[in-house]
């Protein structure tokens, strides 16, 4: 392999595009692939994350998919934050945390994450979620999860969630439908969030959570 | 964060340190195995390495023959499991089987 051919993934790592390097077995022979430049075997590889041998024109060759690491964007530096954000690392998520009340989102409560003290709606729009993305708010303070919803419903994020009882969970919905959004649409959101295995805990919450979006991203259809 | 190491990255970062390096890379896996198709394993000309593609049992072999594909730069696909001789002197206990592609990074 080529160290040019490294650097060429490594940019693409950095600019979060997803690629695929092409190895032709027999000769060793490579070629770096995006979505846009595969063809339809490969762009499936890519798009379900799976390296694995494929035949491309006859020849046998192995597919090593690169895609950008997965995201976790929490709105609320809260407690039950503090146990999902070295969970979520563990189980190989990058961890963004969108808090714009300075006392909650500080580097010593949240160690090694990246932090935003921008408003949920304006954080959300400079990051771009994307299929590989889930967004989840926990501050319970519509005024903070609403805008953060509000452009997470119109992402393709793979997963969105909102921490709240099943009636403060109503009346979310209810400001999402007057504010336009069609109940389809609202559906998307796992709320309350997480899976419901009886979590007391804000630890046990935060598990709750990270299993419902594990779910929503390894199993097909997605289960709510 | 706590991610996997980018073993491309280290692959390159040795290389341009002055060491020669070698890339493994599981290709094919069959039966119980417990690294997927694209785990890699880094490997120097001392026999030093990061990664893994096996649970232990077939890196020390892939290490051997990562040596000389530094030497003559020719790729070489490795089949390691229970049909092949390789087995009982490397050892797969779990019964699996995997394919291992082995390429000198240059």
């Amino acid at each position: 392999m080529k160290l040019s051919l490294i650097d060429q993934l490594a940019d693409l790592a950095a600019a979060r595009q997803p690629a695929a390097l092409v190895t032709h077995l027999a000769t060793g022979a490579q070629t770096i692939f995006t979505p846009e430049t595969a063809d339809d075997a490969v762009a499936a590889a890519i798009a379900d994350d799976r390296s694995g041998e494929l035949e491309i024109d006859g020849r046998r060759c192995f597919v090593l998919v690169r895609n950008p690491p997965a995201r976790i964007i929490v709105v609320g530096a809260v407690h039950i934050t503090q146990a999902l954000a070295p969970m979520a690392q563990l189980a190989g998520y990058e961890v963004i945390i969108v808090d714009p009340r300075g006392a909650f989102a500080t580097a010593e409560r949240f160690p090694g994450v990246t932090l935003s003290q921008d408003w949920p709606d304006e954080a959300l729009e400079k990051l771009k979620p994307d299929t590989r993305s889930a967004v989840i708010t926990l501050t319970h303070d519509p005024k903070l999860d609403d805008p953060a919803l509000t452009v997470a419903l119109r992402s393709q994020a793979f997963y969105i969630g909102a921490l709240g009882s099943k009636k403060t969970h109503a009346s979310r919905v209810e400001r999402l439908r007057a504010a336009g959004f069609a109940d389809a649409e609202i559906a998307r959101i796992h709320g309350p969030a997480g899976l419901d295995i009886g979590a007391k805990s804000p630890a046990e919450i935060a598990l709750s959570v990270l299993a419902q979006l594990t779910a929503a991203r390894r199993q097909k259809p997605t289960s709510r | 964060m706590m991610q996997e190491e980018d073993l491309l990255q280290v692959a390159a970062d040795w290389k341009r340190a002055g060491r020669e390096v070698a890339l493994a890379t599981v290709t094919a896996t069959w039966g119980s195995s417990p690294r997927q198709p694209g785990s890699q394993l880094v490997v120097d000309q001392e026999g030093r390495m990061l990664g893994s593609i096996s649970g232990g049992c077939v890196e020390g072999a892939v290490v051997r023959e990562a040596i000389e594909v530094m030497a003559d730069g020719k790729p070489r696909l490795l089949d390691f499991g229970v049909t092949n001789e390789q087995a009982w002197e490397v050892g797969l206990a779990c019964g699996g089987k995997l394919q291992i592609f082995v390429e000198r990074v240059e």
